[in-house]
């Protein structure tokens, strides 16, 4: 803490108006030299808005933001960067054919007398950075060939490197393995040592306990409560997040597995850039039961989903369902003859049309059958009647059946492509990424909902990058890596370490 | 449609009623820079179309070949595909028709004039899956093989009644010998031309009333039949259109055979209807205008057969116009560009009078990937 204990960074009075929107209202918030203060909220709560306020790529509709005691004005973040204000954003803005060392330099180039680019000076500042913050990256690798952990430690070393004071960083644990979070971790605690001040955003709790000196909390653009971590539990910074009560574990009793119901032999498959994404994929799974599968994003499991619900081509190997061979057919096959059932991870690009009406997007793959079509008339009123119905009964919040989907909130859209999947007689379930991006309530609701079409018999397939989510669902868990299954651990014997481990490539018994 | 709702229809309207009054402010703007005088042209142009009962009879009679082109510009911008083609279907259509009414001269008309339409449908229909198989099988983009498409027929149709050469040229197969020099088919056979509303001088044919017709039957199929769900959906979200079930490229086809028919039935028409021939220099920008109507209808079959029903009074009072007023008819194309301008970029009008997106306001303007 700084003598004079004027705080880096004072946030005073922020409102923030998009039309029709208030996504900051009167928003408050100090950082202290050397604190690492959480922003905690759900998605939508106005975290990612406050926080391009602060980094210059919003103008506040009203309030004031003092760094050092000194007003800011910022019109862009080249003037935050001017005031020690560094970013990492959750998607990283790195050139992936450029080296760390080009990157890194990107917008502050260093420049010899003859005009080209001193790439021997930065790269000689790049070592002595990552020397004194224990950043270990290689200036001269090209950041495509770097795992993604490497790849944000670029990030932050190119805020450091333009001398950045203040670092936020957005949801940075997201695509990370929880090693790569430990080593995060460590990275931060560092800096902190360093003097820097960092704001760490995030909706997962246990982090935001065990890494923040402070936590603050927003709800609905407003700063809902202020606390630290002596004084908080998971269940109360839930709370504060949602507003009421949540239940965080999820009640299940023991699997009683049936049979098979979906069985996947040596899948191979390209993915969209042309490469092998999935190199001989095989596991089952039976009535009643959940696999989840685990891994960090980008290890294939996109595809497989892709492959098994025929959005893509299978270049070899089978997907049997119900002991029928249906690798290859038709979506339409899969879904209405193979009885299954399918949440998609993008449910922008495939699970919805957001211009349609929400009773629309509750037929979109079973519009032709009755009672929503009569031959090829559409039966307008069953329609809109199993629209009112499935709304109903899954809390979709909508001012009615005809309300655009797309005019939705993120959990609520979810909700509705839930209602619509899980509300036909089916015997396979594939849910892929089923609660990213939306808020704690729904996602409460929709793992009970999964648990539950579990206990009626129905085989559930799992794809989550939430390992939290995996191991509070799955029955067992398999661990896809480079486009394999490297292993598939039953539940009981899964632990956050050895599951991390083998999301990191390191098979069991192997020495890291 | 399923959505309707007086603030709704409000909002849709308002972007082409906009769109209308711009084009024929910036219209008048050019005639007094010209130095001309835009209200008495106004003036013509409104007594050209409506003064008269001829004036009312050329409108209408104009008026079925644009409803039609038309849809067929807006039942493939429902499926997300632009439809360029619309005047190379409508030859074909033309060819077709023309060919079904100069043979066949003992059949009795109940039999003929339809026999003679639906050839000119087949003949669009056909024209329009080709360029929807060329996307489908090899990704070739519409906007770029219709535009093709559209010389080929232009060029085939020129070669049917080639009038042949003084050097030993061959003629055309559909050339009349008995005009001569001129390049033209024979007239269509009485029995092939579709019936007199009000005769002569009016003739308002009874084309006109299938042409309403097909808007009902356009409609059906786009909001109340499973076929227009999966029109829409690939239109939409083409992703989502594959999680569906929905046989994308079939659909794609299909959407692209239904543009074909339509402008095919708009060729054969005029054909069976107002020309009762075919020569080269016929058809016109019609294809073209198609497009300014679908826009401007903003795809909805009902807003198409009043878009085309403007754009038939503007053609049609533009002769009037030119006599009473002195300004030349070719504003009419100027009217016409400008329109296609603000209906085709509607953030234009949104600007000029400030009207900010609502929220849950569906786009209008189809969307149109470049990506296929």
């Amino acid at each position: 803490m700084s003598k004079d204990n004027i705080p880096v960074l004072e946030v005073k009075h922020i409102t923030k108006r998009f039309p029709g929107v208030i996504a900051n209202d009167d928003v408050n918030l100090t950082l202290q030299k050397g604190e690492i203060l959480a922003l905690l909220g759900e998605n939508g709560a106005g975290k990612s808005t406050l926080m391009n306020i602060i980094y210059g790529l919003y103008k506040p509709t009203e309030g004031e933001i003092y760094v050092n005691g000194k007003k800011a004005e910022m019109h862009s973040p080249k003037d935050a960067i001017a005031l020690g204000i560094g970013m990492v954003h959750q998607h990283f803005q790195l050139v992936p054919v450029m080296t760390v060392a080009e990157n890194i330099m990107l917008g502050a180039e260093s420049v010899k007398k003859n005009g080209l680019l001193d790439i021997k000076k930065v790269s000689k500042e790049i070592s002595e950075l990552s020397h004194r913050y224990h950043l270990d990256v290689d200036p001269s690798a090209k950041v495509e060939d770097l795992p993604v952990g490497v790849q944000q430690r670029v990030e932050i070393i190119k805020a450091l490197y333009r001398e950045a004071e203040i670092l936020i960083l957005d949801e940075p644990t997201a695509v990370l393995t929880p090693q790569e979070i430990e080593g995060l971790f460590e990275i931060m605690k560092r800096l902190q040592a360093q003097g820097k001040s960092i704001i760490f955003i995030s909706h997962k709790l246990k982090e935001v306990l065990y890494i923040s000196d402070r936590i603050v909390v927003l709800r609905g653009g407003k700063v809902v409560g202020e606390t630290t971590p002596q004084d908080a539990t998971q269940e109360k910074l839930a709370a504060m997040m949602v507003g009421r009560e949540v239940i965080l574990t999820v009640d299940k009793a023991p699997p009683s597995p049936g049979n098979v119901v979906l069985e996947v032999k040596n899948l191979k498959a390209k993915s969209d850039l042309g490469e092998m994404a999935l190199n001989g994929v095989s596991f089952q799974v039976r009535e009643g039961e959940i696999l989840g599968v685990a891994g960090v994003q980008g290890n294939g499991q996109t595809e497989l989903v892709e492959v098994i619900t025929s959005l893509k081509k299978a270049e070899d190997g089978q997907v049997i369902i119900s002991g029928e061979d249906m690798t290859n057919a038709s979506p339409r096959t899969i879904t209405q003859k193979g009885q299954s059932s399918h949440v998609p991870e993008d449910r922008h690009a495939y699970g919805m049309v957001s211009t349609y009406s929400v009773a629309d997007n509750l037929v979109l793959n079973i519009y032709n059958l009755p009672p929503f079509a009569k031959g090829i008339t559409i039966n307008r009123p069953a329609i809109i009647k199993h629209a009112e119905e499935l709304i109903k009964e899954f809390d979709v919040r909508t001012p009615g059946p005809l309300t655009p989907g797309g005019s939705l909130s993120g959990g609520n859209q979810q909700k509705m492509v839930v209602a619509r999947e899980f509300s036909r007689p089916i015997k396979l379930l594939i849910a892929a990424q089923p609660t990213r991006g939306i808020d704690v309530g729904s996602i409460e609701f929709i793992h009970n909902q999964i648990v539950s079409k579990r206990d009626e018999g129905v085989a559930v397939l799992l794809v989550s990058s939430e390992l939290d989510e995996i191991m509070a669902l799955s029955d067992r868990i398999a661990v896809m890596y480079k486009g394999e299954i490297i292993d598939i651990v039953p539940r009981e014997e899964a632990t956050r370490e050895n599951i991390g481990l083998l999301m990191a490539g390191v098979k069991r018994g192997e020495k890291v | 449609m399923g959505n309707f709702s007086l603030r709704r229809l409000f909002r849709s309207l308002l972007i082409p009623i906009l769109a209308v009054i711009t084009a024929l402010i910036v219209g008048a703007v050019i005639m007094w820079l010209a130095g001309d005088n835009p209200i008495a042209a106004y003036k013509g142009l409104f007594q050209g179309a409506f003064g008269s009962a001829r004036g009312w009879a050329t409108t209408i009679r104009k008026w079925s070949p644009l409803l039609l082109t038309g849809l067929s510009v807006a039942i493939a911008f429902q499926a997300g595909l632009f439809n360029i083609g619309a005047s190379g279907q409508f030859m074909m259509g033309t060819i077709f028709s023309v060919w079904v009414g100069i043979n066949f001269a003992d059949m009795p008309a109940i039999i003929h004039v339809p026999l003679a339409i639906s050839a000119g449908i087949l003949g669009g229909l056909l024209w329009g899956a080709i360029p929807g198989i060329l996307k489908v099988t090899t990704g070739a983009h519409e906007v770029i093989t219709t535009i093709m498409l559209n010389y080929i027929a232009a060029l085939f149709a020129g070669w049917t009644v080639y009038a042949g050469g003084s050097q030993g040229q061959k003629p055309g197969p559909l050339w009349d010998p008995a005009a001569k020099a001129i390049s033209q088919t024979p007239p269509v056979v009485e029995s092939a031309r579709i019936p007199f509303i009000f005769g002569p001088p009016y003739r308002v044919h009874w084309g006109i009333a299938l042409a309403i017709i097909t808007i009902f039957v356009m409609a059906w199929i786009i909001y109340k039949t499973t076929i227009g769900f999966e029109l829409r959906t690939v239109g939409q979200n083409f992703k989502a259109s594959k999680y569906a079930g929905i046989r994308v490229g079939w659909t794609i086809i299909l959407a692209m055979m239904l543009a074909g028919a339509l402008a095919g039935m708009a060729g054969a028409i005029e054909t069976l209807g107002v020309n009762f021939k075919f020569a080269p220099e016929f058809g016109g920008s019609v294809g073209f205008d198609g497009i300014t109507v679908a826009l401007l209808g903003q795809t909805n079959p009902f807003g198409v057969g009043l878009a085309a029903f403007f754009l038939a009074s503007l053609a049609a009072g533009g002769a009037k116009m030119q006599f009473d007023s002195g300004v030349s008819s070719d504003i009419i194309q100027v009217i016409n560009a400008l329109l296609l301008a603000f209906v085709a970029a509607p953030a234009i009008i949104r600007y000029i009078y400030r009207i900010r997106k609502s929220p849950e306001e569906q786009e209008t303007t189809p969307k149109i990937s470049w990506g296929g």
